[in-house]
């Protein structure tokens, strides 16, 4: 790489790295546009291996993060934490097909889209989301979780009824689940702990980490997990009051969750990728109504925390740019993965950091030279004056070529952004 | 529409409002109605639903609704309606056979246009998702469609779409059929690295280009 880092004093690069994102996230000029590193299983192709050894084998998964981080040398990166394998299928987990697990050993894990809560149990969930989680959701998305159908209700029991109420741990197939979950949680424990002490590895090596919690829009949250993508653009017209209310629990139950999660990582960075509030999938008074109140909410609330959220705005949002530059300016994150920037840049370039998008169209199958002419571009207009972040316009794609993606990690070094 | 009622029914099923639709295709049903004249009032509501979702005043949400209003329609009606299907009905239409590339699972975009180009009077001949390039053309030499569509919405979907026109070429078929392409981030790039002969970003835009190169379809 031009010029190479490698020969410097690691924790001077990691503190010259952290400020110049800090400072880019705050919109000003910095030295030159920082670039993000982020995948899903792109490091596997680099190092050689499948997705599934990289899902099944968290010793592969960690020499083939380091493999790509010392090659791009960003300026912060998101591991790619995917060695799971073995749990989800102890678990019998059934939300995901991924390499190993339904799906070809070389591509990406894939979720489906399902209705797992019906419409007549919003109530249930608003009532107490925990007990519909234990009881209902968590048995119908793993065999590993059906045994909790039979986990006492706790709240409603109290004297006696407490300790009688104990039996239901002697049910076999609570016992089961209980036996089940413990094993998944050593391999998960296995993995994280290794993985844990990559991601210290990295930073003492200079790189500070990009992600310090995740977080989803709470509309999405309703239609992934549990209404199913169908079941979440009729209840906007057949249930309305209920979805809103439903939304409005979610955010709170989201929030505090993962800002404990970020402040234990000692990373500011949550991220936040959009699903179903786009151009197209719903119009721009339903996602007034539904879907941006919330998650600007949410946005805020993380903001009040002292948390730096960033939204990943999937697909095209250029009819949302007119609404959602209404944060506290300096303070977040906005990555674009199709809208055009330099509109972005015009709209929304004075009061949030931008993040984007070399499209996986031209990372899988472009040149070398038209990578960095598209990173020039975006570097000399969107970079000007500060706030921009080069990124792929949803990180780096699996398949992409080699050398475009290092192409891409270079461009910040060879272009400036003045 | 001389019925005023009908008329009624057109505006209600367009407007969204799906219980008073409803009711008021039982009273049509309870009156004697045409079967016939009912999946009219359908045809002719979704020629407005789709009016407004390419002058984008609907969205997708609204097509997945009056999908569902028009599937409940059709289950009232069909008891209805003598054994005439709707595949002779549309044997003269242009076919469009369309499936998610090998590789790839999802499918609401897939189902989205095939919805669309369904009630636009098209056969369409849905294969699913993670359809093999062998599946594309097996059902191509069985069936003869003028058009393929080929959908996905991960990046490895490029090289899945890339390879099927290739077998179609390889099997003596790319003369036979127009490939349409689409999902997430297919762009003009992607459209020349397939060698299909068309993307599109939404499922209008499928309707029209099967218009464009098959003409209205019955």
């Amino acid at each position: 790489m031009t010029p190479k880092d490698s020969d410097r004093d690691p924790k001077e690069l990691y503190q010259e790295r952290v400020e110049r994102i800090a400072d880019t996230v705050a919109l000003k000029e910095t030295d030159r546009v920082p670039y993000i590193y982020l995948t899903r299983f792109w490091n596997a192709k680099l190092a050689d291996m499948t997705s599934k050894d990289t899902m099944y084998d968290v010793e592969k998964s960690i020499s083939s993060n380091r493999k790509a981080i010392e090659l791009l040398q960003p300026d912060a990166f998101g591991a790619a934490n995917y060695a799971y394998g073995q749990a989800l299928e102890k678990l019998d987990y059934h939300p995901l097909e991924w390499p190993g697990g339904g799906a070809a050993d070389d591509v990406c894990f894939q979720y489906i889209d399902k209705e797992l809560m019906v419409p007549d149990e919003y109530d249930e969930y608003l009532f107490d989301p925990t007990a519909f989680y234990l009881q209902k959701y968590l048995p119908r998305i793993a065999t590993g979780f059906e045994g909790l159908k039979h986990f006492p209700n706790f709240p409603t029991l109290s004297e006696w009824n407490i300790i009688y109420n104990l039996r239901a741990f002697a049910n076999p197939e609570l016992q089961e689940s209980f036996k089940t979950l413990m094993e998944v949680g050593e391999m998960v424990d296995h993995s994280m702990t290794k993985m844990t002490e990559f991601i210290k590895e990295m930073m003492e090596a200079g790189y500070p980490m990009a992600i310090g919690g995740f977080c989803k829009a709470p509309y999405d949250h309703i239609v992934d997990f549990l209404r199913g993508s169908k079941g979440g653009m009729l209840d906007m017209f057949r249930h309305k009051d209920k979805l809103l209310e439903t939304i409005d629990k979610a955010r709170l139950l989201l929030n505090t969750n993962v800002v404990e999660g970020a402040k234990l990582v000692g990373c500011p960075y949550v991220f936040i990728p959009l699903h179903w509030g786009l151009d197209g999938f719903m119009s721009p008074d339903q996602f007034n109504e539904f879907y941006w109140p919330s998650l600007r909410q949410t946005i805020h609330d993380l903001i009040d925390a002292e948390m730096t959220p960033v939204i990943l705005w999937e697909g095209d949002c250029t009819t949302r740019l007119e609404f959602i530059g209404d944060i506290p300016p300096g303070k977040a994150i906005y990555w674009f993965e199709r809208t055009d920037l330099h509109t972005t840049k015009d709209v929304l370039g004075d009061v949030v950091c931008l993040r984007g998008n070399v499209p996986p169209s031209l990372l899988n199958t472009g040149t070398v030279d038209e990578v960095n002419a598209y990173c020039k571009d975006l570097i000399e207009y969107v970079g000007k004056g500060g706030g921009f972040i080069l990124d792929g316009a949803a990180s780096i794609t699996d398949e992409a070529p080699i050398e475009n993606v290092v192409a891409m990690a270079e461009s910040v070094r060879k272009y400036a952004n003045k | 529409m001389s019925n005023e009622k009908h008329e009624k029914l057109v505006n209600l099923i367009a407007d969204m409002e799906e219980d008073e639709a409803l009711t008021l295709t039982q009273e049509l049903i309870d009156e004697g109605a045409e079967p016939t004249a009912i999946l009219d009032i359908c045809r002719a509501a979704m020629d407005i639903v789709g009016q407004r979702f390419e002058d984008n005043e609907y969205f997708v949400p609204e097509l997945i609704l009056a999908g569902e209003v028009l599937d409940q329609m059709s289950a009232m009606v069909k008891p209805l309606i003598a054994d005439t299907t709707d595949e002779e009905d549309k044997v003269d239409s242009g076919m469009v056979l369309i499936g998610t590339v090998h590789g790839d699972l999802h499918d609401i975009g897939k189902n989205i246009v095939t919805f669309m180009l369904d009630v636009n009077g098209y056969n369409v001949i849905d294969l699913g998702v993670d359809v093999s390039p062998q599946a594309f053309i097996d059902a191509i030499k069985e069936k003869s469609p003028e058009i393929v569509g080929l959908s996905g919405f991960l990046t490895l979907a490029f090289d899945s779409m890339k390879e099927t026109v290739e077998a179609i070429s390889e099997a003596g078929l790319r003369e036979e059929v127009k490939i349409m392409i689409g999902g997430g981030q297919v762009d003009e790039q992607i459209l020349n690295y397939t060698g299909a002969d068309s993307f599109g970003l939404n499922a209008m835009s499928a309707v029209n280009q099967c218009k464009e190169w098959i003409g209205e379809a019955a």
